[in-house]
């Protein structure tokens, strides 16, 4: 019997759906709860730095904030600009959506637990990451409004800007494993949390986190939904649930670069002291903290820095980041060749 | 010297830094915010809030129908009709407040010989319709029956300074 129901999900095609479907509901369902109480921690992290309380009424603490947030916009009204092109208008926060759901096939949680343990798993991730900006473009445009085009322009340039210098972090993180599968790159960390990649790589560790700031447009680098300039940018037209697609795809595009920049360089699921008390807790554990932190400095810096204006932000973004990542790569390379650690494929 | 002063601070990220940690600190300061409904802020004897008319301790009301409020009223928010009563004394037949045109600046009360018409401390009286802000006298005085206490501390606390 057992023997058969193992058959059953191993080698059934049906059975294998049936797997694949539950695994990603087990990662999906979480990350959406993750995403609605990022809302609220975001809320209450903001308030405390400017000496309020933050949402405290509805529920314990406020705690059932994000559901009665959730609720609200499910009941309200999807409205559809009249000179809107209908069906691009719906279409772009599914696109949204969707690309910053299935970026999360290639995370690994935990030792094995990982959708699909590709060996391209950063390039996938890379790839993604730039496909996103397409719902954010066919959001403005179709929205047909100035506001939203001009929040998509500028949500695009950004993302463009910012994702150059990604690539060449990522190109050094993969330098020093040499794979690119993400499992590999968090077992080429083991060891105490200094031998993980923030240190020895930390200027490049500085670079991707604000980097990730900029690919999730949060503040310093919200420019593409400034309110004080472009009302809420490719934002604008939206109501009711197309509103919230782009809400939820953005704090989980926040989640998944938290997710990821732990991953490359703060160990992913391994325990900052590899000795006994430490690793029997189990490694989802450590990930989930990980991101938390990670997390927690999104809120903290949107509660600390004010926006860029578009030139500083294209000057870091160029004259800044890309030089120094640019040269970061190629002392490392030059590093790991010379002083012979470049890693055994 | 300076200018390497300068670039080390810009590449060590020190004003970046100092912010963040300020506004860590901050954090865990206490909160300021009044929590309202729970608690509430405290109100000087001056605010001026709902409209209420006041009656003498007999249960006689103050007003004398002498139209100086609607007359002062710089909002036109008062209507008065008066005619007199049957034991001859003059009185209101009519007393209105559009609610939604009073701007609350108090001259009302500051016009009114008998300390009749007075704004009171409440100033938790939103309604769902419109209609239910065109006040009445049957309405403003029962504001006074229900305030009186507060209304006349008041005014008792704000006297030296008349």
């Amino acid at each position: 019997m057992t023997a058969d129901l193992i058959h059953f999900f191993t080698h059934n095609w049906l059975g294998q759906a049936i797997v694949i479907l539950a695994q990603c509901l087990a990662v999906t369902i979480p990350l959406l709860v993750a995403v609605a109480y990022m809302t609220y921690v975001d809320r209450k992290v903001w308030a405390s730095i400017q000496l309020r309380r933050g949402p405290n009424v509805v529920g314990p603490f406020g705690l059932l904030q994000p559901l009665a947030d959730g609720l609200k916009l499910l009941l309200k009204e999807t409205i559809v600009p009249s000179s809107a092109n209908g069906v691009l208008f719906i279409i772009a926060p599914m696109i949204a959506f969707m690309t910053a759901l299935i970026a999360w096939a290639v995370v690994p949680f935990d030792d094995g637990w990982v959708i699909a343990d590709i060996n391209v798993g950063i390039l996938y991730l890379f790839a993604i990451s730039s496909l996103g900006v397409y719902g954010i473009i066919i959001a403005g445009w179709a929205s047909n409004s100035k506001y939203a085009f001009l929040g998509a322009l500028r949500s695009a340039a950004q993302m463009v800007s910012y994702e150059v210098s990604i690539g060449f972090v990522l190109i050094t993180v993969l330098l020093c494993v040499g794979s690119l599968n993400l499992s590999k790159v968090v077992l080429a960390q083991s060891g105490w949390f200094f031998n993980w990649f923030w240190l020895p790589l930390l200027p490049m560790f500085v670079i991707f986190f604000v980097s990730a700031l900029a690919e999730t447009s949060r503040t310093p680098f919200d420019l593409p939904m400034s309110e004080a300039e472009l009302v809420q940018g490719f934002q604008t037209e939206y109501s009711s649930m197309p509103f919230a697609l782009f809400f939820l795809g953005e704090y989980a595009n926040m989640i998944l670069l938290s997710a990821l920049c732990a991953v490359l360089f703060l160990g992913g699921w391994l325990s900052p002291i590899p000795y006994a008390p430490f690793t029997w807790v189990p490694g989802v554990v450590w990930f989930a903290l990980k991101i938390a932190f990670l997390l927690f400095v999104f809120s903290w810096t949107k509660g600390t820095l004010p926006r860029y204006r578009y030139d500083q932000l294209m000057r870091l973004g160029w004259k800044v980041f890309l030089p120094v990542s640019l040269a970061w790569v190629v002392i490392t390379a030059a590093v790991l060749q010379f002083g012979g650690w470049v890693p055994k494929l | 010297m300076a200018s390497l002063d300068r670039t080390a601070r810009s590449f060590l990220l020190s004003e970046l830094v100092g912010g963040f940690l300020l506004t860590l600190k901050y954090m865990f300061k206490p909160k300021v915010t009044v929590n309202y409904p729970y608690e509430k802020g405290p109100l000087s004897p001056r605010f001026r809030g709902e409209h209420a008319l006041r009656r003498y301790p007999n249960g006689e009301e103050r007003c004398i129908a002498c139209k100086l409020c609607e007359a002062i009223c710089p909002a036109q928010a008062i209507t008065i009709e008066a005619e007199p009563r049957d034991d001859g004394s003059r009185r209101t037949t009519r007393y209105d407040i559009d609610m939604t045109k009073c701007i609350y600046c108090g001259f009302c009360q500051e016009a009114c010989p008998v300390d009749a018409i007075v704004e009171g401390p409440n100033f938790e009286f939103s309604t769902e319709t419109r209609e239910e802000l065109m006040y009445n006298k049957d309405k403003l005085l029962a504001n006074g029956d229900r305030w009186e206490p507060m209304l006349a501390a008041n005014l008792h606390a704000d006297a030296p300074y008349r």
